[in-house]
């Protein structure tokens, strides 16, 4: 039908598929949303950086955790113990006792270090050397290190170290690893509290994104009027500003990503020089593919929920005057 | 197309913007709301906008009684109206082609469909090569006929348009008249408050007149032709050929 003698008819405009238009609806009005924030460079940017930081503190709490763990775990495997035998005890016996313990299905390797070797090392390593010559005798025992095998399990390791513990020849049992696990524990605690500390910085991104968003729409209230009185849903209206929340969260959790990283690449060379001075291969260990998207997916969520939250409580009641 | 039933609005502050009003406009019909401000017309159009609802009686729209339209259903039954504002309500921050293809935009219509139907409609207006332009470098006249392309481009049945013409001089409002009579002559209906007179009865169509949120009791014919003679308008004749 014509609208106009003089000019063209309105054509009909038959709609774009009903998955299409809506799919490009969203990417214009993402586009859109995030060229708004171009639009405003500075001030987006100290909003990112605010939620970069918030999102870095956590990540990189983590991150020394992480590390501690991994330096913890050698030593958790390395639970040697040591069994100083009595002063009486021959060599011949120490190493046919030695070859019995070996034969135990929970124990991995038994290492003698006789009184000679162990005295020989005391009086390279200490400093002493000179004055431990004038020793008549050796004051040092016999002593069998033990590494207990793999598949032992904290009560089996007690047992284990009582039953040696028990034998005739057997004066001292010295269990080196207990404060591995007091580590641990102490490790676990922190991990709670950085855990308990990452929800309060989230719901404080939540806040400082809902706030941003609160002002966007204040600032934008004569649009969402205009745009409601044609005839724009509330989700329709809403949109924009969620695709900015998004943005936000995402743009936050990229940038705090590189903070990390920045972070790290400031403590590699002091990190390297202090594995090298105890002879260690120790590299700091990296956030990894799934961590940095569950950083950058955190931020996207609570960049949502703030905006949303924004949206919902504002959004409703700009209606049309 | 629109039927008002008794309808009463009443404010909270307790002062009654319509009592008791009663009113139809035919489909395919032009009629002007006129009276003096705060006669009650720009809230009949609120109400038919569903920007405000009744405090009693019925407002029908196009068959649908407009107090059933739920909260959430007020978005789509607005997108079956075209509407024209006094103050354009054009958005500033972006070109006119934008301004015009909102409408398509909010109902989903393809990018490709919606550039031919917003080019349709700013010719219409003609507007057709300031579509890149922004609003604010247009005059008000130009952005009121931006507002129009607008409210036209998803091809409504039924137009409303407060004051269209309010901040305009009598060329610019004579050219907006004939814009919305050529519409009108394909077959929308057309429902305009304007305390314009003179320009109404160039046009010769029927008015509503209201007065306190009433009918006001005819007047006489010949008072209002008195009426323009005085205002010095040409002959309607004259400005619309």
């Amino acid at each position: 039908m014509a609208v106009s003698k003089t000019s063209e008819p309105i054509p009909a405009g038959r709609p774009a598929g009903p998955v299409s238009a809506w799919f490009l609806c969203h990417v214009n009005t993402s586009v859109d949303a995030l060229g708004r924030l171009a639009r405003q460079p500075f001030a987006s940017l100290m909003i990112l950086l605010v939620i970069a930081v918030t999102l870095a503190l956590p990540a990189a709490m983590y991150l020394v955790i992480k590390n501690a763990q991994s330096i913890g775990s050698n030593w958790e495997n390395a639970l040697d113990f040591s069994i100083y035998l009595k002063s009486d005890v021959t060599l011949e016996d120490a190493t046919r006792l030695a070859g019995l313990i070996r034969q135990r299905a929970d124990v991995a390797q038994v290492t003698l270090i006789s009184a000679q070797d162990a005295l020989d090392e005391f009086k390279s390593a200490s400093g002493f050397g000179a004055a431990l010559d004038h020793l008549k005798t050796n004051p040092l025992p016999h002593t069998l290190v033990v590494r207990p095998s793999g598949a032992n399990t904290e009560q089996s390791m007690i047992l284990l170290h009582e039953e040696v513990g028990n034998l005739p020849e057997a004066d001292l049992v010295q269990v080196d690893t207990e404060w591995v696990q007091r580590f641990h524990a102490i490790l676990d605690i922190l991990r709670r509290a950085i855990a308990i500390g990452a929800v309060l910085l989230g719901v404080a991104i939540v806040v400082i994104i809902g706030n941003t968003i609160r002002l966007d729409i204040q600032n934008r209230r004569d649009e969402i009027e205009v745009t409601k009185l044609i005839g724009a849903s509330n989700a329709f209206v809403r949109r924009p500003f969620l695709y900015s929340g998004l943005w936000y969260g995402l743009g936050g959790g990229l940038l705090a990503l590189a903070l990390v990283r920045y972070g790290l690449y400031a403590l590699e060379q002091p990190v390297r020089r202090l594995a090298g001075l105890y002879n260690s291969a120790f590299s700091v260990l990296e956030l990894n593919l799934s961590e940095s998207l569950l950083i950058t997916g955190t931020g996207v969520l609570l960049g949502l929920a703030g905006s949303w939250l924004a949206a919902a409580r504002h959004m409703r009641r700009i209606e049309p005057r | 197309m629109i039927r008002i039933e008794d309808v009463t609005k009443r404010f909270p502050g307790g002062q009654e913007a319509l009592r008791g009003l009663t009113l139809s406009v035919d489909r395919g019909e032009m009629v002007f709301i006129t009276g003096h401000s705060g006669a009650g017309k720009s809230t009949l159009l609120r109400l038919i906008a569903l920007i405000d609802r009744p405090t009693s009686g019925q407002v029908i729209v196009d068959g649908q009684n407009t107090a059933r339209v739920s909260r959430r259903k007020i978005p789509a039954y607005r997108r079956q109206l075209g509407m024209v504002f006094q103050d354009h309500k054009l958005l500033y921050d972006r070109p006119v082609f934008d301004n015009v293809a909102l409408p398509l935009i909010i109902s989903g219509i393809g990018y490709r469909d919606a550039g031919r139907r917003v080019r349709a409609a700013l010719d219409q207006v003609g507007l057709l090569n300031k579509e890149k332009r922004h609003p604010e470098t247009l005059s008000a006249g130009e952005q009121q006929r931006v507002g129009i392309a607008r409210a036209i481009v998803s091809r409504p049945k039924l137009l409303i348009a407060d004051e269209p013409t309010g901040n305009l001089d009598p060329d610019l409002s004579l050219e907006v008249m004939r814009i919305f009579r050529r519409f009108n002559e394909v077959g929308v209906t057309l429902l305009i408050a304007s305390h314009d007179l003179a320009l109404i009865d160039q046009l010769g169509c029927r008015r509503i007149p209201l007065e306190n949120g009433a009918l006001q009791v005819e007047k006489d014919r010949d008072e209002v032709s008195d009426y323009f003679e005085g205002a010095g308008a040409h002959s309607p004749e004259d400005r619309w050929r």
